[in-house]
């Protein structure tokens, strides 16, 4: 698995200090730093349905709720954990209330 | 330098090992098949992880006792148990084959029980620190009983969760059962889990190897594999055998999810993300190959429950044509709700509503 590693730069599981969501398609072509902020706007999308934003902050993310508790994540897996416990909420994808706010946010991303 | 610590060093030096892991419903056949896998030369490199040298009934392997647990036998394997942590089972081999204390091997072999999940496994395998660099997972295989194996697919989530695992599946004692028999388990373990290739096995019939050596992981046998998961993919109909039946498998049944733009990394990876952390264990397998935005070959993803593998790429599309296409085996899941939430947080330009076309997979006769 050298070879895949070297080919591609990304490796890592859930539950490690690198992840498998780390460096690949467009971002890998960014600085370290200015790869985690462009994943943290993406990420922002969807946090702030549930009142959090994720912050790049050296060589890590920081997660903050309205509130003004936050956490420090690692990696990129590790957000929904976090959010969960900060917001005492779930965090679920196929929540329809969830599917229809970013299908909103599609929406108005064409018109504008 | 202590004994262990100049065994731990020397054992991080070493290319990682390969685990194979054998699983099956109580009294499938794995050890039959075990013994005959353990007679090719080709597996010669190969150490087994078993539960009890008892229940494997292995005595006349056995040419040489290296210690209380381990063992050498005829065919050059090492045959080890488990008698309490996998873990330590693991790390303990490794620094025995760092050390030199017993000899080389390139994969590892673990039987489990019976009535084992085998997601815990590959939990242990890819997640813990200290196994992560020593070992990487290799083809799942899981033998499935001709005779019982569609009262034990009814009665036990266990056998359920190990066909859904696997990447190869065996039916076994096929010459026991009768050919309507063989063909019913055959398309409801097709139906559970499309993606593992399927192989029917009898007392005359001598395993291939390559159930054992050809996986994902092997850039030689990469191309196939895909390119067999993609051949699965659901929208071969299934219902011309009968009317569906998802409760048969406790509601697990495998659809597809496609994209026919290339996706933003990002964007996937907080979706999945976020879907595994709160249905990790409902997810009970995910292969796909995906068109990455910015990437030029395609990305090979592939996971079980909440671990998902390294992605690796392949050199060219299988069929030549770029597009996302992942097969997941989910137990509980409505599958146009997961292609509609995979579209909303993956394609920041489609159309608000339109939820993806989901081909879908009915599990049951």
């Amino acid at each position: 698995m050298g070879g895949d590693e070297a080919m591609c730069g990304l490796c890592g599981t859930f539950g490690a200090a690198d992840h498998w969501t780390d460096g690949l398609g467009e971002g890998a072509a960014l600085s370290p730093s200015a790869e985690r902020r462009r994943r943290a706007a993406v990420a922002n999308e969807v946090l702030a349905l549930y009142g959090l934003k994720l912050t790049e902050w050296a060589n890590r993310f920081t997660l903050t709720g309205r509130t003004g508790k936050s956490a420090v994540v690692d990696q990129f897996g590790a957000v929904w954990a976090e959010a969960e416990r900060l917001t005492g909420r779930t965090c679920d994808p196929l929540d329809p209330a969830v599917i229809e706010a970013m299908e909103a946010r599609q929406y108005a991303g064409r018109r504008g | 330098m202590p004994a262990a610590v100049a065994d731990a060093l020397a054992a991080s030096a070493l290319p990682p090992v390969t685990v194979n892991i054998l699983t099956g419903f109580l009294g499938s056949g794995k050890t039959s098949l075990l013994k005959r896998l353990l007679a090719r030369p080709e597996l010669r490199d190969s150490a087994v992880l078993i539960n009890e040298f008892g229940e494997v009934g292995i005595d006349h392997f056995l040419v040489e006792e290296i210690d209380d647990d381990v063992v050498l036998l005829k065919s050059g394997c090492i045959c080890c148990t488990i008698r309490g942590d996998l873990k330590e089972a693991l790390l303990d081999l490794d620094r025995r084959r760092a050390a030199g204390r017993v000899p080389a091997f390139g994969r590892l072999i673990l039987e489990t029980t019976g009535l084992a999940d085998p997601a815990p496994i590959v939990a242990t395998l890819v997640a813990d620190p200290a196994l992560r660099h020593h070992f990487r997972i290799g083809n799942i295989v899981t033998v499935v009983d001709a005779v019982n194996g569609e009262r034990n697919l009814d009665a036990h989530p266990e056998s359920v969760r190990q066909a859904a695992a696997a990447d190869r599946l065996i039916l076994s004692k096929i010459d026991l059962a009768d050919a309507w028999t063989v063909d019913l388990v055959e398309r409801r373990l097709a139906a559970l889990n499309p993606t593992a290739d399927r192989v029917r096995l009898d007392e005359s019939r001598t395993p291939d190897v390559s159930l054992i050596l050809d996986d994902i992981h092997d850039a030689e046998a990469r191309r196939g594999e895909v390119a067999r998961w993609l051949a699965s993919e659901p929208g071969e109909d299934h219902h011309r055998h009968g009317h569906p039946d998802v409760n048969r498998h406790g509601g697990v049944r495998a659809f597809l999810l496609t994209a026919e733009k290339p996706l933003d990394w990002a964007r996937f990876g907080l979706w999945l993300s976020m879907l595994l952390n709160r249905h990790g264990t409902e997810v009970l397998r995910l292969k796909g190959l995906l068109w990455i935005r910015g990437v030029d070959t395609p990305v090979v993803v592939q996971g079980v429950q909440h671990l998902i593998h390294k992605p690796v790429h392949l050199d060219a599309w299988p069929d030549g044509i770029p597009a996302t296409r992942i097969v997941v085996i989910a137990q509980g899941l409505d599958p146009a709700t997961v292609q509609r939430s995979f579209t909303a947080f993956t394609d920041p330009q489609a159309r608000a509503g339109r939820p993806g076309e989901t081909l879908e997979r009915h599990v049951g006769g």
